[in-house]
């Protein structure tokens, strides 16, 4: 059985990579790329698989997996700077597809006993664009 | 391929063990084990998988799925408490996990040609939702 529970964070961020030059930045990125940066209502998606608890009749309980997530992830992503303010995001070009592997990443390395598995990350930039991370990445 | 069909549902429901403190339900299920019970609108998708047939194009007559759903899970679960209206949840916590499990075993049969069930899918809430494919539990 998976349950997923979905959280919130608003966060803004500037695609610019230093190994391209200002035309190529404008020319990969668009509108990511304004030096001011931009931001997002992110929806963060977090998946666990396990076995349902016969007595419980719970994967796990929800609580559990909200407070790990708050103090990993959103507490630290929420309202901030995504290049400036986020650990594992500094001096990487944070596309959603990177936010989402070192989401994933972050959460694998700290996953607690408690939890059951960790079975995949989804991450919502707008409505109409999704990020999936099923297994660790390399 | 696959095809999902979505529908809804408002249920109210306990979610506490008979014997247990008021303390050690809290702890286990938060606000949910309130003894006064409370609602959700229920939305469940569920996923049939098969290949078209080559005549009729389809997978699965939805209407006919439309009408197990009815039958399976709008008719006894819709507008009513799972706890004290639904035998299957008499004994057993209506958790999103168990009602997942009983969508499952009520749908399964209706499903045992070529179109298979393939997912279950129950949101609680927009925030909260389990997936159930069948896998022994």
């Amino acid at each position: 059985m998976r349950l997923t529970r979905r959280y919130r964070f608003s966060a803004a961020h500037r695609l610019n990579s230093p190994a391209l030059t200002d035309a190529e930045n404008d020319e990969t990125y668009g509108k990511c790329n304004n030096p001011y940066g931009h931001g997002h209502n992110y929806v963060l998606e977090v998946t666990v698989e396990g076995p349902v608890d016969p007595i419980s009749g719970r994967v796990t309980a929800p609580p559990l997996l909200d407070e790990f997530v708050v103090k990993e992830i959103v507490s630290r992503y929420d309202h901030r700077n995504l290049n400036e303010e986020v650990n594992e995001l500094a001096g990487v070009v944070p596309t959603t597809e990177v936010v989402s592997e070192a989401i994933y990443k972050r959460l694998h390395a700290h996953w607690p006993e408690t939890l059951p598995a960790l079975a995949r990350v989804r991450v919502w930039e707008t409505r109409n664009n999704i990020f999936e991370v099923t297994k660790e990445p390399v | 391929m696959k095809i999902t069909r979505r529908i809804e549902f408002s249920s109210s429901h306990i979610c506490a063990l008979p014997g247990r403190s008021a303390e050690e339900n809290h702890s286990l299920y938060g606000a949910a084990a309130n003894p006064q019970g409370h609602g959700h609108n229920f939305v469940l998708e569920v996923t049939i998988a098969g290949e078209p047939d080559p005549v009729t194009g389809m997978i699965v007559d939805l209407k006919r799925v439309k009408e197990i759903l009815n039958q399976e899970v709008v008719g006894p679960f819709d507008h009513r408490h799972l706890n004290y209206e639904v035998p299957a949840f008499e004994k057993v916590v209506p958790t999103a996990e168990n009602m997942a499990l009983e969508i499952w075993r009520r749908l399964a049969p209706h499903f045992s040609g070529s179109a298979k069930l393939h997912l279950v899918r129950l949101f609680e809430t927009d925030d909260l939702y389990v997936e159930y494919t069948g896998e022994p539990v």
